[in-house]
């Protein structure tokens, strides 16, 4: 195979979490390249036209353009190649990753470290097999937000959302500043797995009703949604009948979930984690594969893109020490789901690989809503970190960290546990 | 005046037009929807069957095995996508072993080669993924898989390169006829020709109303369907089917050309042609029918679910046969399961039915038989892909990422001999908006290239033509209801 370049650092993806990673990497001293499928980077962050980000990493309330641009504006002065309109194909063991361009051609590239930040993609109506007709008129919210934020029209103009995902939240108030009326907002589970301020200014501030346990259970319409028809779910998230409304519309907006882009990941045949649906990692992001590292959407799935940068700067910074020949490998310790945790990031830790100096952050997401409740970081019976929290939900990710001075401390298997007072 | 008017756009129709153009005289196609393969022919369980399960002595058995020995043709002259993967019927029971052995009886009958019964052993050594269950299985080595979509877009490609004239948007409302021929108008358009092939599904009889001529009861049965993922593709390799019931042939288990699972179909009765919509309770069917041949389907790697309707009629068989009531009139109607597999074969069958009411075959000079299929980026090895980007470099530009297809594909399926001019019509043609994503990263630069290449605006590309618009329009623009 003729004509492969080589790099020290290759981030795939060059949204907030390609971008951080590549920015820590370069400021760690690799030479890094980023491969962006899209002609800007940027990522999600493009179409995400309302502020509220990087209340935590900037202190500021940003856009979703503007917080990339801010990213976009660091690699100025670093040794970063970014290429956009490029389209990975392949990743696998040996860090061989191919990709296309219509510049570039059909190339391959042998990378020193990868950095995985392919970001997610959305749940669709075929993957619910929703029943009924299939007419033009159903959009995943995202795909939604596309068409008006970046392309400027409008898909619809009676909408009904499912979903009190984020980004259903956030395109109820859209559509509504456009001049749409969204009548209604089902959400399958008996709680919201947006963020609380976004159920706020989304859906109390524009009036419009959200209903939780209830699910779509059939789509109407000959060419065009004409209708969708509702129903209450039991506890096993089953439609019961009899209890099925039907409310016209010529929109049904799908904000039912997002998944983790690991195709590519697929061909480094690396341990996934079933909850995540993303690889499983040590706390520097480093995946089982060597070299390889993961963050962003593409690891765990965030509600903060603060979060994503956080994360992505370890793993940049990781995958730099590890393309430089300065790092080495322990044995790493688990990390387990304690009560009423549903998964962690990261499943296991090197403690003797730990940055030094820094804390050991641990992200991890509870199973239900809960009040009042400690949630203790342990090794063996050793207690590592406790905090209280007023309120946990699913739809918050939270964290617990444990000093670097504690680091030691750590022995036997780790877990975090979220201890009630009681659930909501 | 043109000497035929095939009346109808999916695999029959195309099947007919392509058989016909390889002779000369002036053909046209008339479909009711925007593109071809829009209803029967698109929602199938895509099986070229091997041809046991057809009664002895109909023409349903006797096209059946005709039709599945040309797809060997198919494939090579036409570049249509066929694997000769095997067909296996399961034996659950000594009930279900009694009718497997009447299957194989009625195989050998209706001239279908290489049929065997095989025990348990052996089916779960071919296929280890099939359930305990079993006592032994019908296995037709002849039995195959194909793109049903493809195959129809196929032959009518041909048709049009041969000069067939292919007229969309046409769902005729009435037919006249004179000395010379027939006037056949949809609305205010008209198209005269001296002869009609009646190839419209699930309307064949609408349409032979229209001319005076015969009904067949034409009824829709419909048949739900769930498809996976590709990761689920190697689940089985060849299609696995239950013993029949009077309903059809049962639930089927099986991989795709394209490499994803199908699941389906149900057998539904139903009066409305046009209800395609898929139900809980089917999908629920096929999903218990399924596990039943096969115990692990993952079926949260469902991609999506979707029905078709066949065209049923109370004469289990097809009704291929000249006008008993109106000269010139040729039918093919009640083209239900094995309708598909038969296709070439009642293509040709319909041009000998022509001949024999007197229009004369002179083979055309210049007929270009061979096809060539659009170029996927997606089978292409490192240097094909170098090589097609350097030659084009819309090669380069991948636009459905799920599936790999570029910008260079997309764009050739606007511009082929039946021009694709909506979302679906590029998504049969190039499987862009077919994956994981279902459309949702690749549907906006899709409009995009549509408006680029056939001069549409955002708000007039449709999902699939009618009134399946995309977006309203701008929202910088104020609706014509608030500009009072």
């Amino acid at each position: 195979m003729s004509n492969i370049k080589e790099a020290e650092v290759l981030v795939i993806g060059g949204g907030p979490a390609g971008l951080a990673a590549a920015v820590s990497a370069a400021r760690s001293g690799a030479k890094v390249v980023i491969l962006e499928r899209e002609n800007k980077a940027g990522g999600i962050l493009k179409q995400c036209i309302h502020n509220g980000f990087g209340l935590k990493y900037f202190n500021e309330e940003l856009t979703g353009p503007e917080y990339a641009e801010r990213f976009i504006d660091m690699l100025e002065g670093l040794p970063i190649e970014l290429y956009t309109d490029t389209m990975v194909l392949s990743v696998n063991r040996d860090r061989m990753v191919t990709a296309v361009s219509q510049q570039l051609g059909f190339v391959t590239w042998h990378a020193k470290a990868i950095v995985l930040a392919m970001g997610c993609r959305e749940r669709t109506r075929g993957a619910l097999q929703i029943a009924g007709d299939r007419p033009a008129g159903v959009f995943t919210a995202g795909c939604a937000q596309r068409l008006v934020n970046l392309e400027g029209y409008m898909p619809g103009r009676e909408v009904v959302i499912l979903g009190s995902g984020d980004i259903g939240l956030i395109m109820a108030r859209r559509f509504t500043w456009e001049g749409a009326k969204v009548k209604l907002v089902l959400e399958i589970m008996p709680y919201s797995s947006g963020l609380n301020r976004n159920i706020v200014q989304c859906l109390h501030d524009n009036d419009i009703p959200l209903l939780f346990s209830h699910t779509v259970v059939k789509i109407h319409g000959k060419d065009r949604v004409e209708g969708i028809t509702y129903a209450e779910v039991d506890e096993r998230r089953n439609p019961i009948p009899g209890t099925e409304v039907y409310v016209p519309c010529d929109t049904l907006l799908l904000s039912v979930g997002l998944i983790p882009e690991n195709e590519l990941t697929e061909g480094l045949n690396i341990p996934m984690d079933r909850v995540t649906n993303g690889a499983v990692v040590d706390q520097n992001r480093q995946t089982d594969a060597e070299g390889v590292f993961a963050c962003g959407n593409v690891l765990h799935v965030h509600d903060l893109v603060d979060n994503v940068s956080e994360e992505s700067m370890i793993a940049g910074r990781s995958a730099a020490r590890y393309a430089l020949g300065q790092s080495g490998r322990g044995e790493p310790i688990p990390v387990k789901c304690g009560e009423h945790v549903r998964y962690t990031v990261p499943q296991k830790v090197d403690p003797a690989a730990q940055e030094p100096g820094e804390d050991l952050r641990v992200y991890f997401r509870t199973d239900n809503v809960y009040q009042n409740v400690t949630v203790e970081l342990r090794s063996g019976d050793t207690l590592l970190a406790r905090r209280r929290r007023m309120v946990v939900a699913p739809g918050e990710m939270e964290n617990i960290s444990c000093k670097y001075a504690d680091i030691g401390k750590i022995s036997g298997e780790i877990s975090v546990h979220i201890i009630t007072g009681g659930a909501k | 005046m043109f000497d035929v008017a095939i009346i109808g756009g999916g695999v029959i129709g195309c099947a007919a037009a392509w058989a016909l153009s390889r002779y000369e005289g002036r053909f046209c196609l008339l479909e009711a929807h925007e593109d071809v393969a829009n209803e029967t022919s698109k929602a199938n369980s895509a099986i070229v069957h091997a041809g046991f399960d057809a009664e002895a002595g109909t023409e349903m058995a006797r096209l059946n095995v005709l039709g599945n020995a040309m797809f060997d043709m198919l494939h090579e002259d036409l570049e249509v996508p066929f694997i000769r993967n095997g067909s296996l019927v399961l034996a659950f029971d000594d009930e279900d072993m009694a009718h497997v052995k009447e299957l194989y009886e009625r195989g050998i009958k209706n001239g279908v080669p290489g049929l065997e019964i095989w025990d348990k052993a052996r089916v779960l050594e071919k296929e280890p993924n099939i359930s305990e269950n079993i006592v032994g299985a019908l296995w037709a080595p002849t039995g195959g898989i194909t793109c049903p979509y493809e195959l129809t877009i196929a032959l009518g490609e041909t048709a049009a390169m041969n000069g067939t004239e292919f007229i969309f948007n046409f769902r005729a409302d009435k037919i006249e006829k004179d000395a010379d021929g027939f006037t056949i108008s949809a609305g205010d358009r008209k198209v005269r020709a001296k002869y009609i092939i009646n190839a419209a599904g699930l309307y064949a009889d609408e349409v032979s109303a229209l001319a005076g001529g015969e009904t067949f009861g034409i009824y829709p049965r419909k048949g739900e369907y769930i498809i996976l993922d590709r990761s689920e593709g190697n689940t089985v390799s060849s299609t696995i089917f239950q013993t029949p019931s009077k309903m059809g042939k049962g639930i089927l288990v099986t991989p795709t050309v394209d490499g994803n699972l199908l699941l389906g179909p149900t057998a539904e009765d139903g009066e409305i042609k046009d209800d395609f919509a898929t139900t809980a309770k089917g999908l629920a069917e096929v999903r218990t029918q399924s596990t039943r041949s096969v115990p692990g389907i993952r079926f949260n790697k469902a991609i999506k679910t979707f029905a078709g309707n066949r065209a049923q009629t109370p004469v289990h068989d097809f009704h291929i046969k000249v006008s008993d009531k109106v000269p010139g009139l040729v039918h093919a109607a009640g083209i239900c399961s094995p309708g598909l597999t038969s296709a070439p074969a009642i293509g040709e069958e319909l041009v000998g039915l022509l001949s024999g009411i007197g229009f004369e075959l002179k083979p055309r000079a210049d007929y270009k038989g061979k096809r060539k299929a659009i170029r996927r980026f997606r089978e292409m090895n490192p240097e094909e892909r170098a090589e097609a980007i350097a030659r084009d470099p819309r090669y380069g530009r991948i636009i459905c990422r799920c599936e790999t297809v570029s910008e260079a594909e997309i764009v050739e399926a606007m511009h082929r001999p039946i021009p694709a001019r909506s979302l679906d019509a590029v998504k049969r043609r190039t499987r862009a908006g077919m994956g994981r994503c279902q459309s949702g990263f690749c549907s906006p630069y899709v409009m995009k290239l549509l408006c680029r290449e056939h001069g549409m605006k955002m708000e007039e590309v449709t999902k699939f033509g009618g009134q399946s618009f995309i977006v309203y329009g701008k929202t910088a623009e104020p609706r014509q209801e608030d500009a009072k």
